[in-house]
């Protein structure tokens, strides 16, 4: 009898385990990713394993890089402390289960925004941050200048579980050409095969090829062509069911590109709370009650452009100034001929 | 009427239990998942797959369904699963035995085998396979031919093709050998057990191999010509063979690592169970004259089997579970193929998942099944 009891016990204190585990998820359903990122002291963050400019820890296990950013941005904006993030490193294959699953709350991780991922899947893709396309590196002794000259039976390293993968495919039987895919989880294992022979060409996003080229041992030797395969507009995810934790991500990202579109960073932020134009006024929460519609208080953007900076400072720190893409390409303002366009903060 | 519910009772509720927790799981996750808008369902299996996969033994492009893409996976995990129980069991079984042997350096060199490579973690060997040894590899232009028509190169093992005329009239002439062999056999063991008499099966049953297929050479029309890989130009530096066969790098070190590391724990399996047959046996077998061959074919093996097969059964299952580390350097297994890619791309995460782990289960009780049969054949039968 007593063996049956502590059987019985054993059994409740599974259950114990269950429930607690289920009013965690239940309280996400009511929309509550704020308040436990409140009560947590800190963002939860999904980034890469690491992609120089994107999300890249150094030795003392500090993060950068524009995806980066924006989980700083938010961490600024609802915590008061951009400093305030968790980050997780995943895999290409664990992002989307890790963001669901609600280990993380902000998924920012050089993601392609698609209809089916955006749709499907439970996720939501709250804005773009950086607008890429898919090409492809090759040793520059191949000789090869163009996309037109792969043949038959190229072998192709690239990433798993990635929209590259879709349009590799895509690009190959649209151009009749049979080949080769090497698929890996890891980047830093693509690179490896890739650097040791096994591939004749390496695909992913450009940006990612500039930015693994240089881990390659010869950075020199390798050469990103110039066709681009398709479009990646890259940007920050959230869980589906949560619109007001999907708004602060959103605007988190928008005051960014907005700061900078108004000439607002980091060390003039506090000056321009006198300014004449109520559209920065707004942005530095000297005017309107904007915050008020998230549960924040009205600094939120403020501290976001005084602890992160805009958009243009994080391109620069992360992605001009390290040697990636010192162009911008279409990843500047709308104003300069770019295509970063937001939605007026007001 | 106590005695009954003493014994029955505790099952029901834990029964009950298990019912309720399953339940609640489920109910846990559809909850979730209609917060979230994900739905469930298999119908993806049916829906284009878009995606290419770089080795496959039936015919598979994007065009094909996640359920193809699925067997293709399958079907890789099956083949690296099944050449390495292979090599591994022949490894194993010589490093068991030469392990036991009198001689100073064959049996210290088995137990330095056994020592290094089960003592190292099986991702690290699969990763010093792929990475350190295959990249000594050459250039596709650079390597030298083994055997004049294969070629080892860092893209690959290209070995030459076999083209067939007729194969099913060779086909037809292998199995009509082997059911000759069984015949053959059985009525040897007759002959032994009615008159006493031994004929020489094996001999027998090796010319039948040979003669019978080679006989579809000279009457029944069958041919057989070779494809020989060939170099072929990508670009300015870059080769490959074609024609022939190629056989990945990834395959090659995936099958090396796993066969090697499971060799190990089959050979102390086949130590253990050699061991375990009592020296009486063998002296006793000895004194009733037959030769030290009779005596390890006819009184050790047979008693020291009973001993290996249950362990080495679990070193197969381990093998194969395994395998699934493939996806750490691009090998297209089960687990890269379907719960990565065709994961990714569906995001039906649960499903995939369990239809993964059905599938894994379901091959571990097949050769459980398998090796248990085997076990029941040779085990003693009490007259």
């Amino acid at each position: 009898m007593f063996k049956i009891i502590k059987q019985l016990t054993s059994v409740v204190a599974m259950f114990a385990v269950l429930f607690a585990f289920s009013t965690e998820t239940m309280a996400a359903k009511k929309s509550k990713t704020l308040e436990n990122t409140k009560k947590r002291g800190f963002v939860r963050c999904g980034v890469s394993q690491g992609l120089p400019g994107f999300s890249n820890a150094d030795e003392s296990g500090n993060w950068t890089g524009i995806d980066v950013d924006v989980c700083r941005a938010v961490a600024a904006a609802t915590l008061g402390d951009a400093t305030k993030v968790k980050f997780t490193p995943l895999s290409a294959k664990e992002r989307f289960t890790a963001l669901t699953s609600g280990e993380i709350d902000i998924l920012s991780r050089n993601t392609t925004w698609t209809l089916s991922r955006d749709a499907d899947i439970g996720l939501t893709f709250v804005g773009v941050n950086f607008y890429d396309g898919q090409g492809f590196m090759v040793r520059k002794g191949s000789g090869i200048a163009s996309t037109s000259e792969f043949k038959n039976g190229t072998s192709v390293c690239t990433n798993l579980g990635t929209t590259t993968e879709l349009n590799m495919r895509d690009f190959f039987d649209s151009k009749g050409i049979s080949y080769e895919p090497v698929v890996f989880e890891k980047a830093d294992e693509v690179v490896a095969a890739y650097d040791a022979g096994r591939c004749d060409t390496y695909t992913t996003d450009k940006s990612g090829l500039a930015a693994q080229r240089t881990k390659l041992s010869a950075p020199d030797d390798h050469v990103v062509l110039p066709e681009t395969i398709s479009k990646e507009p890259l940007g920050p995810v959230v869980r589906q069911g949560d619109s007001v934790w999907e708004d602060i991500v959103r605007w988190s990202l928008n005051t960014m590109i907005e700061a900078e579109e108004y000439g607002v960073n980091s060390s003039n932020a506090d000056m321009m709370k006198t300014s004449n134009n109520p559209a920065i006024k707004r942005l530095v929460g000297a005017e309107g009650e904007l915050g008020a519609a998230f549960g924040l208080d009205n600094d939120w953007n403020l501290r976001i452009i005084k602890q992160v900076g805009n958009y243009g400072e994080s391109y620069k720190r992360n992605i001009a100034d390290t040697g990636i893409l010192p162009d911008r390409g279409p990843n500047e303002l709308w104003t300069k001929g770019g295509i970063l366009y937001v939605p007026p903060a007001r | 009427m106590n005695n009954i519910i003493k014994k029955y009772i505790p099952q029901l509720l834990a029964i009950l239990f298990v019912v309720l927790i399953f339940g609640f799981l489920t109910m846990n996750a559809q909850t979730n998942m209609d917060n979230r808008g994900i739905d469930f369902g298999f119908g993806f299996l049916s829906q284009e797959s878009s995606f290419d996969v770089q080795f496959s033994l039936i015919e598979y492009s994007g065009s094909d369904s996640y359920a193809r893409a699925f067997l293709v996976g399958l079907l890789n995990t099956l083949l690296v699963s099944f050449i390495s129980i292979i090599i591994c069991t022949i490894l194993g079984v010589i490093i068991g035995v030469a392990r036991l042997s009198s001689n100073y350096l064959i049996k210290n060199s088995a137990a330095w085998y056994v020592e290094f490579f089960r003592n190292i973690p099986l991702l690290l060997q699969i990763f010093f396979w792929y990475y350190a040894a295959l990249r000594a590899l050459p250039m596709p232009e650079k390597a030298d031919a083994w055997f004049g028509v294969t070629y080892m190169t860092v893209k690959g093992y290209y070995i030459p093709a076999m083209v067939w005329e007729n194969l099913n009239v060779f086909l037809y002439c292998g199995l009509a050998a082997i059911i000759a062999i069984i015949v053959l056999r059985n009525y040897a063991n007759r002959l032994r057990d009615t008159q006493g008499k031994q004929i020489p099966v094996l001999i027998y049953s090796v010319a039948l191999l040979i003669v019978l297929p080679l006989l579809s050479f000279l009457i029944g029309g069958v041919s057989l010509e070779f494809e020989i890989p060939e170099l072929k130009k990508l670009s300015k530096i870059s080769y490959i063979y074609e024609g022939g066969i190629s056989l990945p790098p990834e395959l090659i070190a995936l099958v090396l690592a796993l066969s090697l590391y499971t060799s190990t724990f089959v050979a102390e399996c086949v130590r253990a169970g050699i061991e375990g047959v009592s020296k009486g046996q063998k002296e006793a077998a000895a004194s009733v004259g037959l030769t030290p061959n009779q005596v390890l074919k006819l009184v050790i093996m047979p008693q020291a089997l009973r001993i290996i097969i249950p362990p080495t059964t679990n070193q197969y299952l381990n093998l194969t579970k395994n395998s699934s580390l493939a996806a750490a350097i691009a090998y297209p297994d089960l687990v890269l193929v379907f719960a990565g890619t065709a994961l990714m791309q569906t995001g039906k995460a649960i499903e995939i998942v369990s239809i993964t782990m059905l599938t894994y289960l379901t091959i571990s009780l097949t050769i459980a099944a398998i090796m248990n049969w085997y076990n029941k054949k040779i085990e003693i039968k009490e007259k």
